[in-house]
């Protein structure tokens, strides 16, 4: 399908495709079975400026829009999930400090982010706040010019790997959901560990850890937007990132859809290519059109944020959920498809179909989305009424 | 520092066709790209300028669409490029080519370095480097695999040879050809790609460069391809370990299972 992408649009995601075919591709089952952080990876898409898509051309950025970032987004994730995921993460650690960071802060972190010299990680997620991020147990109590910072976050994507980290912590738990505040927290900082690397399903070639805060000081300059705004700086970035978790779907699923043709059309049954089987053909027909909704929607929802909608809370949860969906059945279909062989590490798929599954249940589970659709819809109709 | 790279725009695969009447490569219909060896020569230039601060030229001789490639060395990191192209370059064999680069070069600036890859996978001469350099009266080394720093007029690298690598010293300002081993070449950066993309490349003709014309295009090349025929198969190779006495030992025992001795 067309989607009148401009020539710029089109160079990025020229430019997202050769750094995947040239240097994910190649390594990414490695990446996957060693459980080992894309260095080299990331410093290529550095160096093509990937890492500054979204960030201001004053920031050394090139001030795009989130079309353009979700373009770049698909392809890598078409190629791995697992590099995307670290790639995606950055952004969502950024996105504090590009929508709520002050001048000063701006100046001081986005210039290396966008250059990619700095790693971002967005630090939210503890042992009883997932879903509901009310849970939050990490403290931050101001003393003169300080804040301590104590707790421990859990799943931290970048974990270790990152520079600044933009975290959410309870400066007054008397006052409920506007007790919370967004800090960054630079890597170094005396009292910020790191806690044990995890072993996960899929996305392996992204780096996972606990942050652990003892008695860590940071400067007040530090605190991001006003005290008491951290649940508001938290919702936006969720706002922000949840579509490019719908792109890093589509492109998932297209990549598994490109392997499982090639694969098909090549497979010979009963003397000729399983592709010539229309349970096959039916198969990869609604792989494709679910795919090809999904990315609709993405970019639809991408074209919305760039327009400059205010309200995105419902359009990027749909996109998150449906195309993230879209990516669990297709990368599934994928490997049956591919029958025996796609079961095997030797094809992508496997992977695909184990990367796929995290889509469904980070930056809000895909029931989490549905509650936001769920009720803005009711206070619409409510509104309506 | 001022580094300048000899780019060539060259066919982009090995299915081209020779006309066998005049001995030369049918260029018509073949898509082209930058000469791989190039490119490392291109990301070497980009790497030291980020090391050592300067600027990166990147220079051809070729057709207007040689342009292309220079666009795309400027989408790799290139500063600045010199485009060679006027009717009275044509038909140039190495020879007339690496003159009329040093011409170019010459009126290109001061330089303290100049990089080209070994070779193209054209012509596979890797005659226009030392050439060129040879032109320009400076010092030249081929087959560089690694450049271990760079002192003010000082540069110590890595030549590699069939057996192992030489370490070179030479002073500055030289040329030298590079190898593959020597990095891994970047993709091409956005903003390098949409500098490309509106960078207008004004040729530099003959008149230009203030070439004389009896040096350049067909009147300049001397080199008569007489016959052209792959090269003598090498014959099976290997190197002995060990001590002298062990080594003696060896080659004894090998000659007289072959009954030479």
């Amino acid at each position: 399908m067309d989607y009148f992408l401009t020539e710029e649009q089109l160079m990025i995601r020229d430019l997202a495709r050769q750094i995947a075919q040239e240097k994910i591709v190649p390594v990414r089952q490695e990446l996957d079975e060693h459980n080992r952080f894309p260095h080299e990876i990331i410093k290529a898409m550095a160096q093509a400026d990937l890492l500054g898509i979204y960030i201001p051309e004053e920031y050394g950025g090139l001030g795009k829009g989130s079309l353009d970032f979700y373009i770049a987004i698909e392809e890598i994730s078409k190629a791995c999930l697992g590099v995307s995921t670290t790639y995606a993460a950055n952004a969502l650690g950024s996105y504090p400090l590009l929508l709520f960071g002050s001048s000063e802060q701006k100046k001081k972190y986005l210039p290396d982010i966008a250059a990619g010299r700095k790693l971002v990680a967005f630090g939210l997620t503890e042992a009883n706040a997932g879903s509901d991020a009310s849970g939050i147990q990490t403290t931050a109590r101001l003393e003169g010019s300080e804040y301590v910072v104590n707790g421990t976050k859990q799943w931290i994507t970048n974990g270790g790997e990152a520079d600044v980290y933009t975290i959410i912590a309870i400066t007054d738990r008397a006052k409920g959901p506007r007790g919370a505040s967004a800090f960054v927290v630079e890597k170094g900082t005396p009292g910020f560990t790191f806690g044990k690397k995890e072993n996960k399903m899929g996305i392996r070639a992204s780096c996972t850890t606990e942050l652990i805060f003892n008695d860590c000081r940071i400067p007040k300059e530090n605190l991001i937007a006003k005290q008491g705004m951290g649940f508001i700086v938290a919702m936006k970035t969720l706002d922000s990132s949840r579509a490019g978790v719908g792109a890093q779907g589509v492109g998932v699923a297209q990549g598994a859809i490109d392997e499982a043709i090639k694969f098909a059309k090549q497979r010979i049954q009963f003397g000729q290519p399983v592709t010539s089987f229309q349970a096959v053909q039916h198969m990869l027909a609604d792989m494709q059109t679910m795919t090809e909704a999904a990315r609709s929607l993405v970019y639809a929802v991408a074209r919305m944020i760039d327009g400059g909608a205010k309200d995105i809370s419902r359009p990027s949860a749909m996109a998150k959920l449906f195309a993230t969906d879209t990516a669990m059945k297709v990368t599934t279909d994928a490997v049956q498809v591919m029958g025996g062989s796609g079961y095997m590490k030797e094809y992508p798929v496997e992977k695909m179909m184990r990367d796929a599954k995290i889509l469904q249940i980070y930056e809000g589970t895909n029931q989490i989305q549905r509650n936001v659709i769920g009720l803005d819809m009711i206070k619409e109709a409510t509104r309506a009424k | 520092m001022h580094i300048i790279v000899l780019v060539k725009q060259v066919p982009d695969t090995a299915e081209v066709k020779i006309n066998r009447e005049t001995n030369t490569l049918v260029r018509d219909g073949v898509p082209s790209i930058i000469n791989p060896y190039d490119r490392y020569a291109l990301e070497e230039a980009v790497r030291l300028r980020e090391k050592h601060g300067g600027t990166v030229t990147a220079i051809t001789m070729g057709p207007p669409q040689a342009a292309e490639a220079l666009k795309e060395a400027v989408s790799l990191g290139a500063d600045s490029v010199v485009l060679l192209s006027d009717r009275a370059f044509a038909g140039a064999d190495t020879w007339a080519t690496s003159y009329a680069l040093s011409m170019g070069i010459r009126k290109a600036g001061p330089f303290d370095l100049i990089i080209a890859g070994k070779q193209a996978i054209d012509g596979d001469t890797a005659q226009v480097g030392p050439e060129t350099a040879d032109m320009l009266g400076i010092p030249f080394v081929a087959y560089i695999r690694k450049i271990e720093k760079v002192e003010g007029k000082l540069m110590v690298a890595e030549r590699l040879m069939d057996e192992g690598y030489d370490v070179v010293e030479t002073t500055l300002p030289c040329l030298i050809t590079v190898v593959k081993e020597i990095n891994d070449p970047r993709v091409p950066s956005l903003k390098g790609k949409m500098k490309a993309k509106g960078l207008q490349v004004k040729p530099w003709t003959a008149k230009d460069i203030g070439a004389d014309e009896s040096k350049i295009g067909l009147k300049g090349s001397p080199t008569q391809v007489v016959r052209i025929f792959p090269p003598a198969p090498r014959g099976q190779r290997e190197i002995l370990g060990g001590t002298i006495e062990e080594q003696v030992a060896a080659v004894t025992k090998k000659l007289k299972a072959q009954s030479l001795i």
